[in-house]
């Protein structure tokens, strides 16, 4: 089975900019990809050039077995692209909208009305209302209709669910589950690390590097630090203290508590606690917990290099 | 060919729910060739005339009413010396003084010339230009009648008559001019915003990772401002023969036609604009600065381009307009045909394919 996407040491300045430095990485068909990374680790710039929209200065990439600068027209044909902004035609309606992206693809949307089914669904109610004026969940709900109306065996999907409501966040990931069964692949890329952990697999990008690449679970296991959730009412000050503890090595705010990594091997959360006591903190608590995907990110942009060349 | 079809109807779309800039696009034309019909002309409806009669008999007599049977001079005042010339065009009473010298009826009688002087309000030259005119053609009219009545022979003289436009009336000169600066202003302008619009608000990214070629974006979005813009041509065409009766003496198949051509013209230049910025301020600076400003100045629509210097001459060469506009009035105001046209027609035409053949090439099928 060839893989739906390949890069090789993938390379891209804007002048002085490094947007890409070296990126290579391989998805299979039929899963979904996660590009995890801050604003400005490249995504934008690496989803662009997998659309076949902006050419690599090094390096190469190819789409279901086309290469991206050879056989661009082919690949336009074959995959869905949803740009980060919002980028469909404000002042036509929903129907207007699908109704020309479809045609546009030399199709129709009863054609491919199954797939988009689910999700049109949701959007029917507001079918003649102008895309404009549609809410920040319903557009991206919309533009992921226009992206799949051809029927493409590869969606690109760059930051589809920044700046959409909780709910529909998570509506929109279960459509992506959903297509995913139906055999599509599906790269897409997100600032929000709890949805890193609904990706089979991600790759954590920074400053145009690729940090690590593994599954949800898999790439916790870098993190080999011990970690503990610290709770007190005061969190503010909380996070300022255990920043001057002498066996500090991380900080930092995480929900409602606050994650702790200690320098030492195997240290005693009573230690930790009884210290806290003496600082003030009466009502602290400290237990260890397993790291989460955001513990790892964290961990791995302080260490700014990746975890495999260290170790 | 569906999806052509489908792209431009969306772009039909697009004009429509903009209200303004429908707006713009069916009432300026309108407004436009009203304003200039009606507000700016340049024709003289009344002259304040002052007589100064230094003779004082009976020909001074009947070409003073001459004169003012005409129905353009009022009588406004009778002057007694030159004296009182400055005064009266100063408090503006006047704006036109007709001296007769003594002894005119005499010297007419037996020299068969007599001496009479216009005086007119040089600071405006061009009514004082004008008035002179009607007034000269007034004289000369009355010299006929004489030489009619009384069967004296008068010699030859050489009459200037205005051709074509024999009433100098200013509207006839604006309708040409006014259709090239709306179509220049329609389909320049408004493809090049459409194009950077979409650039800007990155739904060209999704045109491109569509299967659409180059040309067929282009073409479609030509495709809609040709047919508004065609409806604007026939728009002040129709205004200006029901309201104004300004005549079309050529055939109207062959203007419709040339008029589609300078279209085409203005478009490829729009899509020229939006092919070399990505913005949409940018693309209408340009527009305007670029193109509308020389279709006004520099075509011959105002300024006539062998009173203009030399270089400017010569860079009225490369603006369409200019090309249009002979165009225009050969057709509208002489009745001339393809025959006498088809060198300006065939600039036209080479003026659209090179900037067609250079925007579809500069059209990037990536982001820049």
């Amino acid at each position: 089975m060839n893989p739906a996407v390949t890069t090789e040491n993938l390379s891209k300045r804007f002048g002085k900019v490094e947007a890409l430095r070296g990126i290579s990485f391989c998805v299979p068909e039929a899963e979904l990809f996660g590009l995890i990374g801050a604003d400005g680790a490249g995504k934008t710039t690496l989803f662009r050039i997998l659309a076949t929209l902006i050419l690599p200065d090094a390096g190469n990439a190819s789409l279901l077995g086309l290469d991206t600068v050879k056989s661009y027209r082919a690949i336009r044909t074959r995959i869905g692209y949803m740009p980060g902004r919002f980028s469909l035609y404000q002042d036509l309606s929903v129907e207007e909208n699908l109704n020309f992206f479809a045609t546009v693809f030399g199709t129709t949307v009863k054609e491919n009305y199954e797939l988009i089914r689910d999700i049109y669904v949701q959007l029917e109610p507001f079918r003649s209302r102008r895309a404009g004026q549609l809410s920040g969940g319903m557009k991206q709900k919309l533009a992921l209709c226009c992206a799949l109306v051809h029927r493409p065996e590869l969606l690109l999907l760059d930051e589809p669910t920044t700046g959409v409501d909780a709910v529909s966040r998570q509506e929109f990931w279960q459509m992506l589950g959903r297509l995913k069964q139906q055999g599509i692949t599906i790269l897409v890329s997100t600032p929000y690390m709890d949805e890193a952990s609904l990706c089979d697999r991600v790759a954590f990008l920074q400053e145009g590097r690729v940090l690590a690449i593994d599954t949800p679970t898999g790439i916790t296991t870098l993190f080999r630090k011990p970690l503990f959730a610290v709770r007190s009412r005061d969190k503010h000050r909380l996070i300022t203290k255990l920043r001057t503890y002498e066996h500090a090595a991380s900080v930092f705010a995480f929900g409602d508590s606050v994650h702790y990594t200690d320098l030492r091997q195997s240290p005693e959360p009573h230690e930790l606690k009884a210290w806290l006591k003496t600082e003030g903190f009466d009502d602290a608590e400290a237990e260890p917990v397993k790291p989460g995907i955001e513990d790892t990110f964290m961990a791995l942009m302080e260490s700014g290099e990746s975890p495999e060349e260290n170790s | 060919m569906k999806r052509f079809i489908g792209f431009v109807r969306k772009e039909f779309f697009h004009i429509m729910r903009d209200r303004r800039t429908a707006a713009i696009l069916f009432g300026m034309p309108i407004l436009q060739l009203l304003l200039f019909g009606f507000a700016i002309r340049n024709e003289i409806t009344e002259v304040r005339t002052g007589i100064l009669d230094l003779s004082h008999d009976v020909v001074t007599q009947e070409l003073t009413d001459k004169i003012f049977s005409s129905g353009t001079f009022v009588a406004s005042g009778v002057l007694n010396n030159g004296k009182e010339t400055g005064p009266a065009f100063a408090s503006g009473k006047m704006n036109e003084v007709v001296v007769f010298e003594s002894g005119f009826a005499g010297n007419l009688q037996r020299d068969g010339t007599a001496q009479m002087q216009v005086i007119t309000d040089g600071s405006d030259p061009n009514v004082s230009r004008i008035i002179t005119g009607y007034t000269e053609s007034v004289v000369r009219e009355f010299l006929v009648e004489k030489a009619e009545s009384t069967g004296t022979a008068q010699g030859v003289e050489a009459v200037p008559v205005m051709m074509f436009n024999s009433a100098l009336k200013s509207v006839y000169l604006f309708v040409p001019g006014l259709m090239a600066m709306i179509l220049m202003l329609v389909s320049a302008l408004m493809t090049s915003i459409s194009i950077t619009r979409e650039k800007e608000s990155g739904t060209m990214e999704l045109l491109l990772v569509s299967s659409l070629k180059p040309v067929q974006v282009i073409i479609g979005k030509v495709v809609p401002y040709l047919l508004l813009s065609f409806v604007n041509v026939i728009t002040v065409l129709a205004l200006a023969f029901l309201v104004f009766g300004v005549p079309c003496r050529g055939s109207i198949a062959l203007l419709l036609g040339e008029s589609l051509l300078f279209i085409m013209t203005a478009l490829s230049l729009g899509i020229l604009i939006s092919s070399i910025t990505n913005s949409q301020q940018v693309a209408m600076m340009i527009s305007l600065a670029g193109l509308l400003m020389p279709t006004v100045l520099l075509s011959g629509f105002i300024f006539p381009i062998t009173s203009m210097p030399l270089p400017l001459q010569v860079i009225s060469n490369i603006i369409p307009a200019r090309w249009y506009l002979v165009i225009v009035r050969g057709i509208m105001l002489k009745g001339a045909g393809i025959g006498v046209l088809w060198q300006e027609t065939l600039v036209l035409v080479f003026m659209s394919l090179l900037f067609m053949t250079v925007s579809v090439r500069k059209f990037s099928e990536r982001l820049q």
